[in-house]
This record gives structure tokens, C-alpha cells and sequence, in this order.
């Protein structure tokens, strides 16, 4: 039987709107069980004291400062390569062979998975160059995982500056480097800033790559060679090895409060981003 | 003066770009390396076709996990991609605008999310759910593959998107002034047209789901054998790493890099793939 | 005319990549004279304009046969900087480019960049400046605020502003009324006749009343080639070239 166009048309309209709405209902699911359940464990007790009896009673506050300096460590050394990275493929060159390269690179970075960045970080930070798990192992460890993400960002931030400004610039008599820190840097720095928040973002969801390379110690890191275990790894070993379901769920809620306040930040600055070039 | 600084600051920038480059090589080669020995040892074949993996008795046979990764993987992708797709074009062209101001940030959320939490609602909601009213164990290819299904979501949906938004305006003006309906309009002439930005979305969205080793861990039992349905329990290459690596040592370790390396190697084929399509454009 | 013209283009040809935008050209532009350089779309004009300054070298694949002499120097002369050309020619653009920055720190943009950061001269060169441009009341209660939030006369009166605080010798102006309002483009107009006293002004205007009502001399361009140039009065009321003739009417263009 054949179906008429205007009833295949409702069809397909139901479909894609059903699909849609399954989408949203598992995400408000899954979101809305973790916040149900962990929500109510958040308090100021909760973040500040530290955890005790393998993190069965007491906080989470030596994971929430190990997850702030691994994820600190990682932006600070991948902001310069990657914003660096991103002015030279943008603004030095022309697409030529090396460019190739650079691109090739960095997407294949970005598709690399997270536990073979963690093979990576042990075998060369944690082991070759003796850093041991550390924070600083770990940091630069998730440097290298969020390289693609902050140059690729910053890329397109730098290329949505128009084109006139660097010419107004060079009109001016400005060098090229008085151009790019001067009219093309501060123009893009919203764009800039949003791939850097994003990236901020993946460390702190990550946890096969920092397993492997920051340990899992609870002690309080006290400097960037101190292991440390980060937010995303207690709650796996919490809820993976059934230490305290309770702690678990707290631990959840606030890595996804977390994360939904940095997205809701990167929105805005791109928002306004986006309204000032128009 | 002016002129050096000049050619520093354009040396520093290349210096810079060399990074990604540099970071590249370094993974290859010390992952290799690390994981080569292994393959002198046992040998490629026995090691990539092998069923046995008992390293305490020197057998390193992946093959089992090889399935388990491609089996998660294609339940992943026949499950999640449709529904990827049918989200990128809800968002294009059906979404009143309110929605899409909510659904989009709410795909971010998505995608922003720790993959260990996925893994854990899994354990939570999924296995249990399959175990009481499917059957088998729960920790299953099935279970894997529901949850891999949501989280290369976001891939497939954002990528597609993009590459639906991208096309002129005129072709679906042009198509609709003919005189077919919307779907028609989708279907015949839209979703051609962004053919390639979609199969780079697919592709992505696999590699995603083929590297990804926290949400898996927790559903998929972990089993090194040959499942014989979606109801069994498997290993992947990735939660091989993920499960052993803590306490490996030795010959097991090299392999477990060895396990990393197949993983690399298949990853970067899905990624030159991807890359290739979205470059013939 | 004056003895020594400011500049002497010979036989200038310009190329982007394959394309010749400019096709042997040969022009003398005299010190403190308005030159209109006008034609029809893609006639090489603003290419004209951001040869002089070297803008044009920016374009890749952008390649130039002749010479250009300013003041007698060849300005592609090895040991000429090109930053310092570019302060001695000021550019004023089609569309008003203010930086996404404030007033102040647009008009600022080039002292600062030769390190003139000494506060209180600045703000001295930024007020002067901005009253020559004729935009100084209109601002000077929101110095700081964007010049983003300014009308586009109010901006194109601005980046005069920022070309004028760089001393230039030359200033060029590429269609810089295209897509302002009658009053703000006889505030600009009335300013150039201030100002040719200073600065030697080459003007692409917008139209060819504009040329008729602000220039002293007008080269007329067509598809890459100069068609004649003249003294104002002469190229309006006894064209030799009939292409001239049709354009200044009206007939195309």
C-alpha cells in the first residue's frame, strides 16, 4: 500500500519529534536521579572535610583540590600550545604542507581515547621521566588530551575576528605581533576563553587517562609532585568497589553541577561573543 | 629591534604548533615501544587471533576482546546513530525555537558529563532492567551498547547539525518551490547534500564509543570469551587496559600495551576515514 | 602644481594571483591637493589606494610591476619600514572599522604602538585629533565607553580621528561616505578642505558629485587603466576621453 505524501509527512513529523523527546527524557532521567539521589549529601561538611575510612565516612575535599590542581596543571600548560598553535595555523601561514601536518595531528589527538592517553602518561611521565603519579603527571598528561580542543577552538575564534581589524591594524603602522596581541587577541579571547572552559570541562570528567597517571591516593596533595586521586575517580572507586553509595552520589552531583555551571558560562560568553561580531 | 622581534615571535608561534606534532610522535612511539616486544613474542597473529588470554601463563590472545569491541560498538552505533540523526534534523528543521534553545545546551550537558556516571546509572538502571525483564546476566553486550548508544550521542547530533546548517538556503527554497513536501524536501535533497558531514558524524561518534573504557567497565561483565548473544557478558579492548593495568607488570603490562596499539591503530583508522570524508568535500 | 610631487607612480601594474587589477599606470600626486581617484566598480581603484600604503601586499599571491616613489623614494626601497610607511599613510576605510575597544584607546591605537604611552601627551594628541575630525563634542563625556556603541558617522568620524593621530603626511580615503548620512558626510567633506593644508588627501569618493564637490584634481579609472586625469573644473565641464564623458554623467558606472 502505498501512503500518501501528507500522511508519510505526519509520520516522519511524529518520528523525529518522538526521537527528539527520548533524547531529553533520558537526559533528564539520568540527570535527575543523580541530582535526587546525591543532592542532599552536598553540604558544607561535604566539601570541606576531608575523607576518612577509605572515603566510607567524612568528605571529599582532598579530591576536589586534586581535581583543581590536575585540571589547573593540564590549562596551564595546554592554553599557551594550543592558543599558540591556533595563532600560527591562523595567522602565519598558509595552508601548505607543515599545516597539514599540524591539523592531521591535532585531529588525530582528538579521536586517540582517553585510557591510551593514560597508557601514554605512565609509561612516559609517570615512569621514563620518573614523576611518579603525581598531579603533575597527570596534569600534562590531560594537557596533551585537551590540546585539539583548545587549538581548534581558539582557531575558529581567531578566523571569526574579521578580517578588517588586522588590516585597520596594519594601516595603523602596527607590526604583525602589535596586530595579533593588540587587535586580533582581545577580539577573540571570548572565543578563546570558551574552548578553555570546555577543555576545563573534559578534565574534570576524565578518569581512565588520570587513574593511570595521579594515582588514587586520599591523602591532601600538597604540591604538583604529590599523587592525588581527582572527583571523577573517587566516585568510580566508590561506586565501582561499593564503598559508600551514599558518598557516591554526592560525589556525581557535584561533578554534574559542575559541569553544567561551565556550560552555562562558555554559553554565555559565546553568546555575547557571537552578538558582538555581528 | 623591531624587525627581530618580528621573526621571534613568528619562530615562537611555530615553535608552538610543533607541540601537537611532537605529542603525536611521542604517544606512537613510546605506546609502540612499550607493546611491541609482545608482538616479537607471541607473534602478531597469535596475539591479534588468539582466544586464550591468561597471562599468568604467558597466553595473550585478544581476539575475544576485539569482538566484544566491535559487537558494544555496531550495538551502539545501531541504536544511537538513527536516533543522533533524527535529533540533528529535529534541531534543524522541526524544533520550534524555545525547544531548541533548551535542547541544545541540554546536548552539551550530555556531552559534558563524566563517562563513569553513565557507567554508573548503567549498572544502576540498565543491567538490572535487562537482567529481571530481557534475560542473561544484565552485564551484557546489550547493556554496553545502551549506554554507549546515549554517549556518542552528542557526536553524532552537534557534527551533523552543523553539517545540515551549513548548506544554502536555496537548496531547500529551491526543492520546497517545487513542490515537495518538508520530508521530501529532507530526505531527497537535504540529507544528500550534508551525505558527508554525517558519515564524518557516524564515524566520530564510533571512535568515541570504540575508546571509550569508564561507562563499560561497569555494564559489560568483563568476560574474556566469546559471546554467543547480546545477553552475554564481554571484554573490550579498552576495559582490558582499564581492569588490568593497576596491578600488570612485566609481560603482562607489554601487553596490555600491546592491547593499547590494536586500539590506536583502529582508532586512527575510523579518524583518518572521518577526516578523509569531510576533506573531499 | 608643486615642484616636487608627493608621489610619482610609473607604470604601475598590480596583480592578485593570475588577475591584473591595475594595468600600467602612471600618475603624479602633487603635496597638499585632494586627489579623487573615481570609476565604476572593479576599475583598480582601491587597489590604487592600498598599493600606496602597501595594504595590498597583505592579499597572498598579490604581486606589483612599475615603482611607486613617495617623496622621491621608491617606497618598496629595501631599507623603508614598512610600519613606518603605513604611519605616514593613513588609511579611512569603506565601512567605519572602529576596534572593539573604547574611543579612546581607538584614537590612542597608533601612538601607543611606537611607545608614545606617556599618559598625559596621548590624551592631548586624542582630544586634538578628535576636534580636527569634528568629533570631539560628541565624545568627550565618553571617552572610555565603546566605540562600538557610536552611530556610523560617529565612527567613521573616529577612525579619521585614529589616521589623524598618527601625523601623517598622506591620508588615503577609500569610499569613506558610502554608508553615512547626509550630515555626517558633510562634517567629513568640510573637514578634508580643512585639512588639506596639512596632509596630501587621496580620496576614492562614492560618487562623482562627491569628486565635482571636494577635489581639487580627479583621475578618472576604468577597468585597470587610468583614462585621463585633470583639474576638477576640466574634467566635468570639457572631458577629453569619451569613456570620461559617459561616466561623469551618468551613462554607466
Amino acid at each position: 500500500m502505498r501512503i500518501s505524501p501528507r500522511a508519510g509527512e505526519r509520520i516522519v513529523k511524529v518520528l523525529i519529534w518522538a526521537a527528539a523527546m527520548l533524547v531529553m527524557a533520558v537526559l533528564v532521567f539520568i540527570v535527575a536521579y543523580i541530582l535526587a539521589k546525591g543532592l542532599h549529601v552536598i553540604d558544607w561538611r561535604f566539601l570541606a572535610s576531608a575523607p576518612s575510612n577509605m572515603g566510607r565516612s567524612g568528605g571529599i575535599s582532598t579530591t576536589i583540590i586534586g581535581t583543581l590542581m590536575v585540571t589547573v596543571t593540564a590549562v596551564v600548560i595546554a592554553a599557551p600550545l594550543g592558543i599558540g598553535t591556533a595563532f600560527y595555523l591562523a595567522e602565519y601561514t598558509r595552508e601548505n604542507f607543515v599545516t597539514k601536518i599540524i591539523r592531521f595531528s591535532a585531529e588525530s589527538l582528538a579521536g586517540i581515547p582517553s585510557i591510551v592517553y593514560g597508557l601514554f602518561g605512565l609509561i612516559f611521565f609517570v615512569v621514563y621521566l620518573d614523576m611518579r603519579w603525581s598531579v603533575l603527571s597527570g596534569g600534562l598528561t590531560l594537557a596533551l588530551m585537551i590540546l585539539p580542543t583548545v587549538i581548534r577552538t581558539s582557531e575558529e575564534a581567531i578566523k571569526a575576528v574579521p578580517y578588517i581589524y588586522r588590516e585597520v591594524s596594519f594601516s595603523l603602522g602596527a607590526t604583525k605581533w602589535q596586530t595579533i596581541i593588540k587587535a586580533v587577541f582581545p577580539s577573540a579571547l571570548r572565543g578563546i576563553a570558551n574552548g578553555i572552559l570546555l577543555s576545563v570541562g573534559r578534565c574534570i570528567a576524565e578518569t581512565a587517562a588520570v587513574i593511570l597517571t595521579a594515582g588514587s591516593t586520599l591523602r591532601m596533595p600538597t604540591s604538583l609532585f604529590s599523587p592525588t586521586r581527582t572527583m571523577a575517580v573517587h566516585f568510580y572507586i566508590l561506586a565501582r568497589e561499593g564503598i559508600s553509595m551514599e558518598n557516591a552520589y554526592g560525589t556525581a552531583a557535584l561533578l554534574i553541577i559542575l559541569i553544567f555551571l561551565i556550560n552555562v558560562v562558555a554559553n554565555t560568553l559565546i553568546n555575547r561573543f557571537v552578538a558582538k561580531s555581528r | 629591534m623591531r624587525r627581530f622581534k618580528e621573526k621571534l615571535s613568528g619562530r615562537i608561534f611555530f615553535v608552538l604548533a610543533l607541540s601537537s606534532i611532537s605529542a603525536l610522535a611521542l604517544i606512537t612511539v613510546f605506546i609502540v615501544a612499550k607493546g611491541a616486544p609482545i608482538f616479537v613474542k607471541v607473534g602478531v597473529r597469535d596475539f591479534v587471533f588468539g582466544m586464550s588470554w591468561a597471562p599468568g601463563h604467558g597466553e595473550f590472545g585478544i581476539f575475544p576482546m576485539i569482538v566484544g569491541t566491535l559487537s558494544v560498538t555496531l550495538g551502539a552505533a545501531v541504536l544511537g546513530v538513527p536516533l543522533g540523526i533524527c535529533c540533528s534534523i529535529f534541531l534543524t528543521e522541526f524544533a520550534p525555537s524555545v525547544l531548541k534553545s533548551v535542547f541544545r545546551p541540554a546536548i552539551q550537558l550530555l556531552a559534558g558529563i563524566p563517562s563513569v556516571v553513565y557507567g554508573f546509572w548503567g549498572l544502576i538502571f540498565v543491567v538490572p532492567f535487562i537482567r529481571d525483564r530481557i534475560g542473561g546476566p544484565g552485564l551484557s553486550i546489550l547493556a554496553g551498547s545502551v549506554i554507549l548508544a546515549i554517549m556518542i550521542l552528542p557526536t553524532v547530533i552537534m557534527i551533523s547539525e552543523v553539517s545540515i546548517l551549513a548548506l544554502p538556503r536555496q537548496y531547500k527554497q529551491n526543492a520546497l518551490a517545487l513542490g515537495l513536501t518538508h520530508w521530501q524536501t529532507i530526505r531527497s535533497v537535504m540529507l544528500p547534500a550534508a551525505k558527508s558531514g554525517i558519515v564524518a558524524a557516524v564515524i566520530l561518534g564510533v571512535g568515541r564509543a570504540v575508546g571509550e573504557t569508564m561507562a563499560v567497565i561497569m555494564v559489560l561483565g568483563n568476560a574474556v570469551a566469546l559471546p554467543k548473544s547480546i545477553l552475554d557478558p564481554v571484554r573490550t579492548l579498552t576495559t582490558n587496559i582499564g581492569i588490568e593495568m593497576g596491578y600488570a607488570s612485566g609481560e603482562h603490562q607489554q601487553a596490555l600495551f600491546a592491547t593499547g596499539i590494536v586500539l590506536f591503530i583502529l582508532i586512527m583508522i575510523l579518524n583518518s576515514a572521518a577526516q578523509f570524508i569531510t576533506r573531499r568535500k | 602644481m608643486s615642484p616636487q610631487p608627493k608621489f610619482v607612480i610609473k607604470n604601475l601594474s598590480f596583480y592578485y594571483g593570475g588577475k591584473r587589477a591595475i594595468h600600467d599606470l602612471s600618475l603624479d600626486i602633487a603635496a597638499n591637493e585632494i586627489l579623487s581617484v573615481i570609476g565604476p566598480a572593479n576599475s583598480g581603484v582601491t587597489t590604487l589606494l592600498r598599493a600606496l600604503n602597501r595594504l595590498g601586499d597583505l592579499v597572498p599571491g598579490a604581486r606589483m610591476e612599475g615603482e611607486i616613489l613617495m617623496d622621491g623614494k621608491s617606497v618598496y626601497d629595501p631599507d623603508v619600514s614598512v610600519t613606518e610607511l603605513r604611519r605616514k599613510i593613513g588609511m579611512v576605510f569603506e565601512v567605519p572599522t572602529p576596534l572593539p575597544m573604547s574611543i579612546f584607546d581607538n584614537v590612542a591605537y597608533g601612538p601607543r604602538l611606537i611607545g608614545k604611552a606617556n599618559g598625559k601627551s596621548v590624551a592631548e594628541s586624542v582630544e586634538r585629533v578628535l576636534r580636527k575630525a569634528a568629533l570631539w563634542d560628541d565624545v568627550k563625556d565618553r571617552l572610555k565607553t565603546p566605540a562600538m556603541s557610536l552611530s556610523g558617522g560617529q565612527q567613521q568620524r573616529l577612525c579619521f580621528a585614529r589616521v589623524l593621530a598618527l601625523d601623517p603626511e598622506v591620508v588615503l580615503l577609500d569610499r569613506p561616505c558610502s554608508g553615512l548620512d547626509p550630515i555626517s558626510t558633510a562634517k567629513i567633506e568640510e573637514s578634508l578642505s580643512q585639512l588639506k593644508e596639512q596632509y596630501t588627501i587621496v580620496v576614492a569618493p562614492h560618487n562623482v558629485q562627491q569628486a565635482a564637490r571636494i577635489s581639487d584634481r580627479v583621475a578618472f579609472m576604468l577597468t585597470g587603466s587610468l583614462i585621463e586625469e585633470n583639474r576638477n573644473v576640466e574634467i566635468f565641464s570639457r572631458p577629453k576621453d569619451q569613456r570620461t564623458s559617459d561616466y561623469v554623467t551618468g551613462r554607466f558606472g
